[in-house]
């Protein structure tokens, strides 16, 4: 592999795009993008969703076309028009969610499309292997090259992705937020994967929202908003405020307005829950009118708690009550019946069905008590959803719109809206802002806020810590599958919420 | 840390083994033929050992093994091909055409022109599949109507009988090499050509890679239409072949030749190992799979059971086939999370980056 | 709980639809399939020699009915994302049972209901195996199409049993008085209601749908996924298990073989109607006219004397046709709206491009 290490000056930008612009239809994902990635350099792209991170990685990675500006890779204009030109090239991507072939050995999976052969074009499996082998010993991992990736965790796959990056000699590696869904400890492995990549003197474009890992890990960073470049600026010579304000356009402050709530009796008790190799003894209670935060890192297990209780997952042992009444496990009726919701984490793949429209998406939890004489018809839908998409001021065109023409924003709203039509007495809701813009993001959290005002109990899990600080009556820290620690309003800080995500007692 | 060569091996001792689970299941089916043979042989040795008994054995599988590993390559990039049996059908009636029409033409060139057709037909299979982006269960299904419905047009009450047909190539049908049949060699030739291409060969192993995840394959620039439509044309080429070779064993070729063969060559795909939704299994299976479903139709009688039963025997077949795959890869994805889950267990939150195993838990997973 | 007032401005409407009432109403895909199940019949009319006579209706009728009925169940089960390849081979095993079962003297009405129930069971089994062992359902009805052909054909071998009372072949064959049309489309015009309110007019149906546009989504909503599919496999049991008994009745006679090959006419006119093979879109006034389609077109080229089996060219290539033109339109759309695109992007490069929003907020105004 390479040794090059040192960046001379006159070396022209690994990557460097110019005014970069890229429409679909009548939507401008990209108005101008600009970008500098040097040689022997970890440069962070920040910004919101929506803010044309992807597209412009997906530019880069030839599977878009852009409509203008320039695009030069080490110093030469390039016009990738798929994947395979601009890996050939030397520029690797990995994905948040990497897409390895679960069917297939660890070893192909690296070298798919580009085995070593020997005579006849057979593939050389020997050789193959040994190169894994000295890989995965180069990054300083422990995986098996002969088992199938079905069944690797994400960390897992994205260092089999990183493997193939070097195995191709990429000069350019891209990680499209690739410790979205890591463990502290997998973060920590990645992050020393890419300084040791780095100091070989590859270029390295780090894709990320989590400022404490830009800072951590990054020399530069660029920030983009709404598909226009920002500003770059080297990591020393910033702050998060004021990458904070460039992202956001305005003050972060005003994004958590908590309202002060009656707190009345229990309405979910949760007691002794237990499924092996998920989560462990987990008990707590949610109040009416109360804002619970379950935090924690992601991949904690706070999500399978969640879908535990509401049913859609089961769970060996322990108890849910909502109301006094205990629920059946594994039975999301049941659950919905006695008044739970859950608002899930993934958005596009289990709150919302893109395909379908506007009213049916916020009708599809209340179908039932909708119908009249059995039968239930568009305009009893369309009357009930208009009410509640306007309760909630979601935007759409018409009710027949299909959800998946909505901003991610709407969408939520949709979700919320389908839920709170069902009356819920517990409504829980897993990363409730991810992935939405600011506006609507406050408009949620005025929501629940509301919510919870109204006699409510709410359970939130996020991994956004001012969200859970300004949010949260109550903060349950999920650490592999346990509850660490309970804090109270006052005693909840980022530090004591960090210590606890992060460490197996709560003794601080 | 760097991984310590003896954990690897270590651990891949446990996935050597869980990797063979792919190889034992076309072992398992090979026993299963075993099996019925040596039973049925036991009963009645003519079964296997008479001459005629030794033939059919041999010959009777030898046409929908061809068919089969066109289907099995087809189904391993996640496609499925129902058209087979109308390829079958429309080949062998034009080879019978040709010899009658074109009495000039040399019999190689005629054999020839029947597999190129039939390879035309996949052609029209694949790039619909391939460029149009319609789902291959809806297209072969379309064109297993127009083929089959061009097929009868053309035949109508007629039908070509083996007077029509050169000898030497119908002795294509009879003749034997050291007592094998000469249609058994060449199906085994093609299973071996297209085993050796999937196994070894880099297009052979990104027909897989399209199947176990067709997006992720776009994502590595692998050139998916073009294998796609590849698949769809050696289906169709060994439909074609299957066609002509009809025609040379049996000599008369009517309308209704290769009716139903989509549904048992899927089938002795299925019974093979061959997943349904792609990505895994081999041709080896497929071929074992259809000479299973068609040794144990002949085995029934001998067995005394009234060969009506035949096709349920099959469907039952088929299900505990997938039933048992199912059960098995279960199984797997099981042990293969647990073993993460001991993978990941963290000594400590602190040295965590130590990401060695215990010895005693890589014992654990052995053991498991 | 919550009476959930979450905005202080006064609710606002919403336009129930994006377009207006006779666009929805006239450019889908079931009013294409319409139009040309009209336009064939007009040409027909015309064109084709006693077409016209109402025996002509009366025939076309009783020869679609079955494939009416299990279209209606299919339907559904396809929206769903799932399909069901055994109902032809039900047809056969409930005739079979249906036959034996009478001549062992048992009274027809209960013939029927075992029949019947054996049909369900069928379902059932079927319905178990894609939801609870959760295996692809086109590789289990492969399976189950050839292990219930197979207890059909082995029940009864090739022998049949006939000799049905008239009244009740009569039953099956006779026309409401006044009209050609056969009787037993009042039965099947009791199922379409039935049919129609549980896909349309229920919220079961409403299930069926997002079940088909996701799944998993459709779970997270309190959707019975596993039920909902359960429950489907049954009813398309059933209702083929109706079928052959009306077969057996129709043709007077209950053979193993009986509607061999039926499930795929059933299916591609399911396709052709507008459901999407891979979920979540269609609507059953669209089948029946593809049903219908398919039938009008058989028997006009039956009576015009063109040899009945190119109807299989015609079916095959409307299937083929129906599913790639979608796909070809959406590519002639995108060609040209990329190119306006550019045009305009290359008019407007100077001036500043503002982020566009699909949202319109739109006034007060409910267009019913």
């Amino acid at each position: 592999m390479s040794t090059n290490s040192a960046v001379k000056a006159a070396q022209p930008p690994a990557l460097e795009l110019e005014g970069v612009s890229k429409s679909f239809g009548s939507v401008a994902a990209l108005v101008s993008a600009s970008l500098r990635v040097e040689h022997g350099s970890i440069h962070a792209l920040i910004g919101e969703n929506g803010a044309g991170k992807s597209t412009v990685v997906k530019i880069i990675a030839g599977l878009y076309q852009r409509d203008g500006g320039t695009f030069r890779y080490r110093g030469e204009e390039v016009n990738f028009t798929n994947t395979a030109q601009s890996k050939d090239s030397g520029i690797a991507v990995i994905y948040q969610e990497p897409t390895l072939f679960p069917d297939i050995s660890v070893t192909e999976n690296i070298f798919m499309g580009r085995q070593p052969t020997k005579s006849l074009g057979r593939v050389n499996r020997t050789l193959m292997r040994a190169m894994v082998v000295d890989l995965f010993s180069q990054l300083g991992v422990k995986l098996d090259p002969d088992r199938p990736t079905r069944g690797l965790s994400i960390a897992d796959q994205q260092i089999v992705e990183i493997a193939k990056a070097i195995s191709l000699d990429a000069r350019v590696l891209i990680m499209d937020e690739p410790t979205a869904a890591l463990s502290g400890v997998e973060v920590d492995r990645l992050f020393k994967v890419a300084r040791s990549l780095r100091d070989e003197g590859r270029a390295i474009l780090f894709i990320s929202h989590r400022f404490d890992e830009v800072f951590e890990l990054c020399d530069t960073v660029t920030v983009m908003r709404d598909g226009e470049y920002i500003a770059t600026s080297a990591i020393a010579d910033t702050t998060v405020a004021q990458l904070v304000r460039q992202m956001v356009g305005r003050d972060i402050s005003t994004l958590y307005p908590k309202e002060v709530a009656e707190i009345g009796d229990d309405v979910l008790v949760v007691s002794k829950l237990n499924e092996p190799g998920r989560f462990h003894d987990v008990s707590f209670t949610v109040r009416a009118g109360e804002i619970v935060a379950l935090a924690g890192l992601v991949g904690a297990g706070r999500s399978e708690i969640a879908q535990a209780i509401f049913g859609v997952d089961s769970y060996e042992s322990g108890s849910v009550t909502v109301n006094g009444t205990q629920l059946r496990k594994h039975d999301p009726v049941a659950a919905m019946r006695l008044g739970l919701a859950l608002v899930p984490e993934d958005r596009r793949k289990q709150g919302v069905i893109l395909e379908s429209s506007v009213a049916r998406n916020i009708t599809l939890a209340i179908r039932q008590s909708l119908r009249k004489y059995g039968l239930l018809r568009a305009q009893t839908e369309n009357a009930a959803a208009s009410e509640w998409a306007s309760r909630l001021e979601v935007k759409t065109s018409a009710l027949d719109a299909t959800a998946g023409t909505l901003s991610g924003g709407n969408q939520q709203k949709v979700v919320l809206a389908k839920w709170l039509a069902t009356n819920p007495s517990v409504l829980i809701v897993d990363e409730p802002t991810r992935g939405i813009d600011v506006g609507t993001k406050s408009e949620v959290h005025r929501a629940l806020s509301r919510l919870a005002g109204n006699g409510l109990a709410v359970l939130m899990i996020s991994s956004e810590l001012p969200e859970v600080l300004g949010m949260a009556d109550r903060v349950l820290v999920v650490h592999e599958g346990r509850i660490t620690a309970e804090l109270d309003r006052a005693e909840a800080t980022a530090e004591t919420v960090m210590y606890a995500a992060t460490h197996r007692s709560a003794v601080a | 840390m760097m991984a310590s060569p003896t954990n690897i091996l270590g651990q891949s001792n446990v996935f050597a083994r869980l990797g063979s689970i792919g190889k034992a299941r076309e072992a398992g089916i090979l026993l299963a033929f075993i099996l019925v043979v040596a039973v049925t042989t036991t009963k009645n040795p003519n079964f296997l050992f008479s001459t005629d008994g030794f033939r059919d054995l041999l010959v009777t599988p030898a046409l929908l093994m061809i068919v089969a590993v066109g289907q099995a390559i087809v189904i391993i990039t996640r496609n499925v091909d129902l058209s087979v049996g109308s390829v079958v059908g429309l080949s062998a009636y034009l080879t019978g055409r040709v010899f009658m029409d074109m009495t000039w033409l040399p019999w190689p060139t005629v054999f020839l022109l029947g597999v190129v057709f039939g390879a035309l037909l996949g052609l029209i299979n694949g790039a619909l599949v391939a460029f149009a982006k319609v789902p291959s269960l809806v297209i072969t299904l379309g064109t297993l109507y127009a083929f089959r419905g061009i097929n009868v047009m053309w035949t109508g009450s007629k039908r070509i009988n083996a007077s029509d047909m050169p000898a030497d190539f119908l002795a294509l049908g009879t003749s034997a090499w050291y007592r094998i049949p000469v249609i058994t060699v060449i199906a085994v030739l093609v299973l071996a050509i297209a085993g050796w291409y999937t196994y070894t060969q880099r297009g052979g192993r990104e027909l897989y890679a399209i199947g176990s995840d067709p997006d992720a394959a776009n994502l590595y620039g692998l050139k998916v239409r073009r294998r796609v439509l590849s698949a769809f044309v050696i289906s169709g080429a060994l439909a074609g072949l299957a066609g002509v070779l009809y025609a040379a064993r049996y000599g008369t070729v009517n309308s209704q030749v290769g009716l139903g063969l989509e549904l048992q060559s899927v089938g002795a795909a299925v019974i093979g190992g061959v997943a349904i939704f792609g990505g895994s299994g081999s041709v080896f299976g497929a071929a074992i799979g259809a000479f299973l479903l068609l040794t144990i139709n002949r085995a029934l009688p001998v067995l005394g059971v009234d060969d009506f039963w035949q096709r349920a025997v099959v469907g039952a077949l088929i299900i505990g086939a997938i039933v048992l795959d199912r059960l098995a890869a279960n199984r797997q994805i099981r042990r293969l999370v647990a073993l993460r889950d001991l993978d990941q267990q963290p000594g400590d939150s602190d040295s965590d980056r130590d990401r060695e195993l215990p010895s005693d838990n890589t014992k654990a997973v052995n053991n498991v | 709980m919550s009476d959930a007032a979450l905005t202080s401005a006064a609710p606002r409407g919403y336009r129930h639809h994006s377009k207006p009432l006779w666009r929805r109403a006239l450019f889908t895909r079931e009013i294409a399939v319409f139009a040309a199940l009209v336009a064939v019949y007009v040409v027909a009319v015309f064109s084709v020699p006693n077409f016209a006579a109402p025996i002509t209706i009366t025939y076309l009728l009783l020869d679609v009915a079955a494939i009416l009925f299990i279209a209606l169940p299919m339907t559904m089960i396809i929206i769903t994302g799932e399909i069901d390849l055994s109902v032809a081979s039900v047809v056969g095993l409930s005739s079979v049972v249906f036959g034996t079962m009478y001549q062992a003297g048992l009274p027809i009405p209960l013939a029927i209901a075992v029949a019947i129930v054996v049909g369900a069971v069928a379902g059932f089994i079927n319905g178990f195996l894609v939801t609870v062992m959760r295996l692809p359902s086109l590789a289990v009805t492969i399976g189950t199409l050839a292990l219930f052909r197979g207890l059909a054909v082995g029940l009864l071998g090739t022998t049949a049993v006939t000799g049905f009372p008239a009244t009740w072949s009569d039953l099956a064959t006779s026309t409401i008085p006044g009209t050609p049309i056969p009787s037993v489309m009042i039965l099947f015009g009791a199922l379409t209601i039935v049919f129609v309110w549980l896909l349309h007019g229920s919220s079961f149906g409403r299930g069926v749908f997002a079940i088909g546009q996701s799944s998993e989504a459709a779970r997270f909503s309190g959707v019975s996924v596993e039920r909902t599919k359960l429950i489907l496999f049954v009813l398309s049991g059933t209702v083929a298990a109706l079928a052959g008994v009306y077969y057996t009745l129709r043709y007077g006679s209950a053979r193993g073989d009986n509607a061999t090959g039926l499930e795929l006419g059933v299916i591609a006119a399911v396709l052709l109607g507008g459901v999407s093979i891979f979920g979540g879109r269609g609507a059953l006034h669209g089948v029946i006219a593809a049903v219908l389609l398919i039938g009008t077109l058989a028997s006009a080229l039956r009576l015009a004397n063109v040899t009945s089996d190119v109807i299989n060219i015609i079916t095959g290539t409307l299937l083929v046709a129906s599913v790639v033109s979608p796909s070809f339109f959406a590519w002639v759309h995108e060609h040209w709206t990329r190119s306006r695109g550019r045009r305009a992007r290359a008019a407007a490069a100077h001036t500043d491009a503002t982020p566009a929003t699909t949202q319109v907020d739109v006034p007060t105004s409910h267009n019913h």
